[in-house]
């Protein structure tokens, strides 16, 4: 390829000075992506092209691949076949989903339903927390106590779902002949938030009405000390002479809070919310999984269990893999609207 | 006036620490509720007088796991899943971070965009259940019929770590590439030994967030591994925990120790090597998430 200044810089008669020239640029560009050129590119970087394959194929077979599967959404299956040697049946798994008569109908809309409201109550909920727990780390001025705080709060985050859950599950277990019930249980008794009979003969793991609230505030437990950090690090990042203009002004504590530090740390606040929000159809299947049990399918079950249920433990693969594509795809519509709206909202975008 | 906002001030901070005490107790009651319920007498266990220090100390409980060899086998391949499946995804991450990094990649933004789809859009349960038993398949055809390989290879790879990764090493200086370029270094040598020192609490963070999924593994190791002797610690934990009424595994009422206390102690010991490591690296993830959290 010819290089030659004059291509690059044509003379500009308005400002008198020499300016880039859009037209070769575009002519680079299309240099640049001729197959030819492409190859030759490759070829002498190969080692930094050889480093992205391994990884690419990973992401490839494992995770691109399984959406080859998801035309069994569209066949009768029988998970005996390969998905390929199937013949298509259009959208009856669709339609049985959405509209049918039967029990997978109604299931399938309770699934939804639940996904939606657990994570709408999360939202609720859990998402104050980390702010809450952010602004009182933030008045803790001894490093070492504050250190203290974070390192107890962050730990239930590093614990496996498995370990959360059972420990859930023996606190608040139901009693026996031969042994009490859990903890927790008995502390609920004891103040009197629930009868004897449900806690002890029933259990609250085995009472669809507790669930809910068993998975929010486990799920608090889990992660709202972690999740302060994002809050903590905006927060620390404000200037201590805001505040000190605030108090010669005559703001007290709270008011610093509402005219410092909350417009400071309003546009993390706002990211955060968003992805939120983007995610509210992504419920993890796994603590759902672990904590419900076939008396709380009610409230418990969510569109991934039930995906579970059907599609591996059972063998109806097209209809579970149906019912998990709806889900997702308008999750992935949510995160990539909610995503817009916050680039849009604030000059950051998340990914 | 200086007067009310010292009070204001104080109020406040008394408010902070006592509610940051509640919920830190929160946090932590569960975790000393199950050491002590582990090494306490079966009837302070049974019969819920155990509130917080354990009482009628037995250490049966911890023995008779010692014992089993299920718990030693669940052990080491919980040991043998974190260490490869780590040692697996970081190796890849860095080398595919690096080359993603690079602003001479072509298609860079093709590549970028192939690893956050996925963040958005997965193919949900069944597909991937089904892609992975062809996968397994295919690695029992070629004779590696050991199902931990299987979730060592195909499993975990988080694309936000990648990014994370990709984030830390775009913020290292280009004149110190170019610097170690005209020295004659290498495209393996810029990277080990530019780009791999000057990107250590990132990569420190990246590994540890792999090792601790690994480590806490439990829904794909139990689908995918069919042996029960290949099974991962957490998978034993649960069967226990779902075989809880199995007369089999009940404590006999001679023995000083609850059956509760035998589950407790399982947990105990699940969770003892990352309580171990959690000082030392609790610094570095904070740091991880402040750099990655929000990229603009």
């Amino acid at each position: 390829m010819q290089m030659n200044v004059s291509d690059y810089l044509i003379f500009d008669a308005e400002s008198g000075t020499y300016i880039e020239n859009p037209e070769q640029a575009v002519r680079d560009d299309v240099e640049k992506h001729h197959w030819l050129n492409v190859l030759r590119a490759v070829i002498k970087d190969w080692r930094l092209y050889l480093m992205l394959v391994p990884m690419l194929a990973v992401f490839l077979l494992w995770r691109y691949l399984p959406m080859y599967e998801l035309l069994g959404c569209f066949k009768v299956t029988d998970s005996v076949k390969p998905v390929a040697e199937q013949y298509y049946s259009g959208f009856s798994y669709f339609r049985t989903l959405i509209a049918g008569s039967g029990t997978l109908t109604t299931e399938f809309w309770r699934a939804f339903r639940n996904t939606f409201l657990l994570s709408f109550y999360g939202l609720c909920f859990g998402f104050p927390m980390p702010i809450i727990i952010a602004l009182f780390f933030n008045e803790i001025r001894s490093n070492i106590m504050r250190s203290v705080y974070q390192v107890i709060t962050y730990l239930p985050k590093f614990m496996s779902t498995v370990v959360m859950t059972s420990l859930v599950m023996m606190l608040v277990k139901q009693g026996s002949l031969t042994s009490g019930m859990g903890i927790i249980s008995q502390f609920l008794v004891n103040i009197g938030a629930v009868t004897e009979d449900v806690a002890f003969k029933q259990g609250l793991m085995n009472n669809p009405s507790f669930f809910r609230a068993i998975y929010q505030i486990s799920g608090i437990w889990e992660t709202a000390g972690y999740d302060s950090i994002v809050f903590f690090a905006a927060i620390i990042a404000i200037s201590p002479t805001s505040y000190e203009a605030a108090q010669i002004d005559g703001a007290g504590k709270l008011a610093q809070m509402k005219y410092v530090v909350l417009p400071s740390i309003l546009s993390t606040i706002v990211i955060m919310l968003i992805t939120r929000i983007g995610s509210l159809l992504n419920v993890g299947y796994e603590k759902v999984l672990l904590l419900y049990n076939t008396n709380t399918y009610v409230t418990a079950d969510v569109v991934s269990t039930f995906s579970q249920r059907y599609g591996i433990s059972g063998t109806m693969t097209g209809l579970a893999s149906a019912a998990e594509m709806m889900n997702n795809v308008i999750g992935m519509l949510l995160v990539i609207g909610a995503n817009t709206i916050a680039r849009k909202a604030s000059d950051v975008s998340l990914y | 006036m200086k007067r009310r906002l010292e009070i204001s001030e104080l109020i406040f901070k008394i408010i902070s620490y006592v509610l940051l005490t509640v919920f830190a107790i929160c946090c932590l009651y569960p975790f000393l509720y199950t050491i002590s319920a582990s090494i306490s007498g079966r009837e302070v266990v049974d019969y819920n007088r155990l509130v917080l220090f354990p009482k009628d100390i037995q250490f049966d409980a911890f023995s008779r796991m010692f014992n089993n060899n299920m718990f030693w086998n669940a052990y080491t391949n919980t040991l043998f899943l974190t260490f490869y499946g780590t040692i697996w995804e970081v190796f890849l991450s860095i080398l595919g971070a690096y080359a993603l990094s690079k602003k001479r990649l072509l298609f860079r933004k093709g590549f970028n965009f192939f690893l956050v789809f996925t963040m958005w859009f997965s193919a949900g349960l069944v597909p991937q259940y089904l892609n992975y038993i062809a996968t397994k398949k295919v690695f029992n055809a070629v004779g590696i019929m050991d199902d931990k390989w299987l979730v060592v290879i195909a499993m975990g790879m988080a694309a936000m770590n990648i990014i994370l990764l990709r984030n830390s090493f775009e913020g290292v200086p280009s004149e110190i590439e170019e610097a170690a370029i005209v020295d004659g270094a290498t495209e393996m040598q810029v990277l080990w030994r530019v780009y791999l020192p000057m990107s250590k609490s990132i990569i420190a963070t990246v590994t540890l967030f792999f090792a601790i999924s690994r480590w806490n593994g439990y829904f794909w190791a139990r689908q995918m591994i069919s042996n029960g002797n290949e099974h991962p610690l957490m998978v034993y934990i649960r069967l226990r925990l779902e075989q809880y009424t199995d007369p089999e595994q009940m404590s006999a009422w001679s023995e000083p120790y609850s059956s509760d206390s035998v589950i407790y102690a399982l947990i105990v010991c699940s969770i003892v090597p990352i309580l171990v490591i959690y000082p030392f690296i609790q610094k570095y993830f904070a740091k991880g998430v402040n750099v990655g959290g929000v990229k603009e």
